[in-house]
């Protein structure tokens, strides 16, 4: 059986808590990239992130994009919603099509 | 533009066969490969219309549960919103499958519950907590099986997207290269064998003059 894991600041990822989700509080960087080497190596199957902790490790971000598991999601965090989660589904439609031709 | 390069390879029927066989596959292959490449761009855009509704849906449910959640702090103490929190009733698995699209292999999420009773998503008593906490949890849990969902599409879409420009540079190298430099070098090779001959024929026919000239004195 595989987890469920959400990470942001407190106050966005608070509420997931509730639902039985495997939060973590963790706003630095680095902190960040081990956590998610580290859930990614263990049995989560999906990571949902909040749009400013992932600006952050965009890189990390990136290398799971290419892998099956585990699948990372950009949530808007408690500030309001960055527009970061929809850009990746555009990069992807880029890298599929050769140019976006979504709008 | 890219010149037409001709291989390094002997001139010889061998090559030539050997190479007649090589283009014949590659076309073959580019042909599937086209294929392939069409498919999956037909059902990635299926995929990513349905991706971009789901998001659109998530973001706006997350972002009220956000607002709900913003007033609880500021209504509640934050020790209590915290504890409140803590020890939730409810428990969510994964249970992860494989489906087949086209030769990507995406997964595909199922979420168990540890419960099924729909109240036990408040892991507090109503007494000491604001009601927006009880909002904020609410619609988190309504949204909660579109998240899943989201979760397996926006994967799905990331897997067949790298899968797409994959295909599309092999067909892409088999069209302007592979293919072209196969064609060129069996034109040479056909040029250069009949070369071969014209000259064969040409010596043979010298030879044979001579030799006639020799024994029968022809002019």
């Amino acid at each position: 059986m595989y987890k469920t894991a959400v990470i942001g600041d407190t106050a966005s990822v608070s509420g997931f808590a509730a639902l039985g989700l495997s939060v973590f509080r963790e706003t630095e960087p680095e902190k960040i990239k081990k956590l998610i080497n580290k859930l990614a190596a263990s049995d989560f199957a999906v990571i949902y992130i909040t749009e400013p902790a992932a600006a952050l490790v965009s890189d990390t971000i990136n290398k799971y994009r290419s892998k099956k598991l585990p699948s990372i999601v950009l949530i808007p965090a408690i500030e309001g919603n960055t527009g970061d989660g929809m850009r990746s589904l555009h990069e992807a439609v880029e890298k599929a099509v050769g140019s976006d031709i979504l709008n | 533009m890219r010149q037409v390069a001709r291989l390094n390879v002997n001139p010889t029927r061998m090559e030539l066969s050997k190479l007649k066989t090589k283009l014949a596959s590659a076309r073959r292959g580019h042909k599937l490969l086209k294929d392939k490449r069409d498919e999956l761009m037909r059902q990635f855009m299926d995929l990513i219309k349905e991706n971009r509704r789901l998001r659109t849906e998530v973001e706006a449910a997350i972002s009220e549960a956000n607002r709900y959640m913003a007033v609880a702090g500021s209504v509640m103490q934050r020790e209590v919103l915290e504890t409140a929190l803590m020890l939730p009733k409810q428990e969510v698995e994964l249970e992860v499958g494989e489906k087949n699209v086209m030769s990507v292999y995406i997964p595909v999420f199922d979420a168990k519950y540890r419960t099924s009773d729909a109240n036990d998503i408040y892991s507090y008593g109503m007494a000491f907590t604001s009601i927006d906490l009880d909002g904020a949890v609410s619609s988190l849990s309504e949204v909660f099986p579109k998240m899943i969902k989201l979760a397996e599409i926006e994967k799905a879409c990331q897997l067949m997207a790298d899968e797409i420009e994959k295909t599309r540079r092999r067909v892409n190298a088999l069209e302007h290269i592979m293919i072209p430099d196969y064609e060129e070098t069996i034109k040479f090779i056909t040029m250069k064998l009949s070369e071969n001959e014209r000259s064969t024929t040409t010596s043979l026919m010298k030879v044979k003059d001579m030799v006639l000239k020799q024994s029968h004195n022809y002019h």
